[in-house]
């Protein structure tokens, strides 16, 4: 058994981390946060253009490296770290696994090799698992030879950047996904003020917005839906893991230096209990994102049993790690006391980070909520 | 980076489940699922038996070198066999101690001789061992052990002093023993590791009453006792009682997950049936025990991995205190699935104290965040080693 990760997996972690240690850095991140488009746009291309980031899930006939969920978790999982303020997780994992499962061959040439060249920056727009509150929502109908949508997403990754948005849309049919480039008509987005600002999001409001026959996804049901989504949980607690890490080492360097009553802090019970509460959420959420991701790399969607644990292994990685990294970026914030408060330290931007990521695509209850649905029946909550 | 054992391991756990399906039957059928955590005291003498007819069919030590009796079984050979071990049932080994701790030990410390003498019965199943480490002044300062060892004129020693939590001490056929061979020293110095023969009249085995009334561990007096053997040389004790720390790989742990995972099964048939799955609260509390032991698996299955690095340490490091935790958390929630139900013993009225599977799990797992290095110790291990946080100050 090698649930490690092999030389080639390290070279890539080792790779990314490196690249984004030189060019994501505090005054980096303070730069993407403070501009127009809230990313860092030169960071994006040598991560997407030079390092070919984007690639890692798409197959090589799409252009890509033909690698899979694992590999991508490890550059989330850098990404957290760093807090880059990148788009990779809307192109990467929701836009790519959206167009993976849900698109016909033609419409994957058509989109896919753009990803895989870092040109094209895509995100996903859907109302996020059957019980999440506040996501929005559009609609679907026929409209002559295609398609009229309309409706509004008040937080969408990276919308107002995106080349590229596929749209999960309902109707009395049932759901459709759509893939909707920018520009197009009655289609409009906007950059929202937000707490964290190293995520950039955008509203996203499509008004009477005509889609042709080809724009709709071959595959896209509410079922391959949750594939999809399940698919990006676990990218995303691949990034929360990476908060988690680089909050506990910030506090584990600051209480090494700090002095108080003639000792560092970092010598005091009180403050090393904490500290290995800490390791002990970073290594069981290691443990979560990396099991999660070889599921999802194992799992047949079109198998049912198969589909189940895949979402029964990404509810379990998106609860866990989401509190492993609120907890781990709160306590850094504790340990370092006041200077932790302040917005001239970093340890804000993790704080941040780790609550943005919590409430995307389902907070941890939900996740629970989809678990015990799993494990005791649905039907039983209801009664 | 994969979950998954390679076929020749596949194949391998079928032949120990087919092994373990055909002979635990017939004689050794009441001893299915007997003897775990709360149910330690029970079917002694047909549990020795067991050891015996286990080690006839070679599946003691498979994880020792052919030339000390094993099969020389990879890692995951012997996780997978303490997997299919519950999994079949199998009842609580009571040659563990000797298996795990006292021959790997004598394997890597011992004289030929010594190696000679000791690893057979450990492999045969008919020599029990216990562990002598803490006393009662010497519980997670385990270096201030205060037993004496004196050498007579013979060359042999003579033990004296008091040890305590000593499980299996009152079936064990040895004990080995920390104790002091220089009676000035201090700490982890001065202290020599001994191979002491329980049948003795100096040896006082006394038992010790648990919270669940039955007893599992014990008080063990040494008086004068005497002993032929210590591994290496006096002085060399604590660096051989670490070394056999390090021993426990961890590889029964998932069998012990097996246990845990049947125990939550239970729990959850009862929430169904009682109804308790329809409150909110349970409902989250038994999807938080799920995905603890999920990820307590994968946890276990990264620090087993064959080609473990600086990475799976730290998962290692971790372990103890993430199962501890999550089982007596477990024990609760069983107790709250229950409701006004887990107070019901399973006797008669005046029945002498007996408890059920799940009581057993609620009141015995309270020990699981104490014994072998409490949380508390767990946290300062994971500071220091894990961290590399300054160390706790000593006081003399």
């Amino acid at each position: 058994m090698h649930f490690s990760l092999s030389d080639e997996q390290k070279m890539i972690r080792d790779s990314v981390n490196a690249l984004l240690a030189a060019q994501s850095d505090s005054a980096a991140v303070r730069g993407a946060m403070a501009s127009d488009s809230g990313i860092d746009h030169a960071l994006w291309s040598a991560l997407s253009q030079e390092m070919c980031c984007c690639a890692i899930a798409i197959p090589e006939a799409y252009g890509g490296l033909g690698l899979g969920q694992v590999e991508l978790a490890i550059v989330e999982e850098e990404i957290g770290r760093h807090v880059a303020c990148v788009p990779f997780h809307a192109t990467a994992s929701l836009a790519v696994n959206a167009l993976l499962l849900a698109g016909s061959d033609t419409q994957k040439q058509r989109w896919l090799p753009g990803i895989a060249g870092g040109d094209t920056i895509a995100t996903l727009a859907g109302a996020h698992f059957a019980r999440q509150h506040g996501t929005g929502s559009a609609r679907w109908q026929r409209d002559g030879d295609g398609y009229r949508l309309d409706g509004h997403f008040p937080l969408v990754s990276h919308a107002h950047i995106a080349d590229l948005i596929i749209v999960a849309a309902g109707s009395e049919t049932g759901t459709a996904l759509f893939a909707v480039p920018a520009g197009t008509a009655g289609l409009s987005a906007q950059k929202r003020a937000t707490m964290d600002q190293t995520r950039a999001q955008g509203a996203l409001t499509l008004n009477a917005v005509w889609l042709p026959e080809s724009a709709r996804l071959a595959q896209g049901t509410a079922d391959v839906l949750e594939n999809i989504l399940s698919r990006a949980v676990i990218a995303l607690a691949a990034e929360e893991l990476g908060v988690a890490e680089a909050a506990l080492q910030m506090a584990v360097a600051y209480t090494g230096e700090r002095r108080q009553f003639g000792r560092e802090i970092a010598s005091f019970q009180a403050i090393k209990h904490r500290a290995a509460d800490m390791m002990l959420k970073c290594e069981l959420a290691r443990s979560a994102v990396y099991y999660a991701a070889c599921v999802a790399d194992a799992s047949n969607v079109d198998d049912r049993n198969s589909a189940g644990a895949l979402h029964d292994a990404a509810s379990l990685a998106k609860a866990y790690v989401s509190e492993a990294a609120f907890f781990n970026a709160g306590s850094a914030i504790q340990l370092m006391g006041g200077v932790g408060f302040t917005w001239e330290y970093d340890a804000h931007l993790y704080f941040k980070r780790a609550q943005s990521g919590s409430a995307l695509l389902g907070s941890p209850a939900l996740h629970r909520a989809r678990i015990a649905n799993s494990l005791l029946g649905a039907e039983e909550f209801a009664a | 980076m994969n979950i998954h054992f390679s076929p020749e391991d596949e194949a391998f756990r079928r032949e120990a489940a087919q092994w373990l399906t055909d002979n635990l039957g017939g004689r050794f059928a009441a001893l299915r699922f007997r003897g775990g955590p709360g149910d330690e005291h029970r079917f002694i003498d047909e549990r020795k038996a067991w050891e015996c007819h286990l080690a006839s069919g070679g599946w003691t030590c498979i994880g020792w070198a052919p030339e000390h009796g094993g099969r020389g079984a990879s890692i995951a050979q012997q996780v997978i066999f303490a997997e299919e071990y519950a999994r079949a049932g199998g009842p609580g080994r009571i040659g563990h101690i000797g298996e795990g701790l006292a021959g790997p030990t004598i394997a890597a410390f011992g004289s030929p001789a010594q190696k000679a003498r000791y690893l057979p019965g450990i492999v045969s199943g008919k020599e029990l061992w216990c562990q002598g480490y803490s006393e009662p002044g010497a519980g997670s300062d385990l270096a201030a052990v205060k037993t004496r060892a004196t050498q007579d004129a013979d060359g042999h020693w003579r033990i004296s002093g008091q040890k305590v939590w000593t499980s299996l001490a009152h079936i064990a056929n040895w004990c080995f023993v920390l104790a002091r061979t220089d009676p000035t020293s201090h700490g982890h110095h001065g202290l020599g590791f001994f191979l002491v023969p329980m049948a003795q009249d100096s040896v006082t085995v006394r038992p010790i009453r648990q919270i669940t009334g039955s007893s599992e561990f014990n008080e063990v007096f040494f008086d004068d006792a005497r002993a032929s053997d210590l591994l290496g040389a006096p002085g060399d004790g604590w660096k051989i009682a670490l070394a056999l720390l390090g021993f426990e790989r961890g590889v029964s742990t998932l069998g012990q997950q097996m246990l845990f995972r049947t125990e939550l099964d239970e729990i959850i048939r009862i929430a169904r049936d009682n109804g308790a799955a329809r409150q909110a609260d349970i409902r989250s509390r038994i999807a938080e025990a799920w995905m603890g032991l999920t990820v307590m698996r994968a946890n276990a299955l990264r620090m087993l991995s064959e080609d473990a690095g600086a990475d799976e340490q730290r998962a290692a490091l971790v372990y103890k205190l993430h199962w501890a935790s999550w089982h007596r958390n477990l024990g609760k929630l069983a107790m709250d699935v229950l409701g006004e139900a887990a107070e019901l013993c399973p006797g008669e009225e005046n029945a002498p104290y007996a408890l059920t599977r799940l009581q057993s799990l609620f009141l015995f797992s309270r020990a699981d965040t104490i014994y072998g290095g409490s949380n508390q110790i767990q946290r300062n291990l994971i500071a220091e080693r894990g961290l590399g946080m300054p160390k706790e100050a000593r006081g003399r």
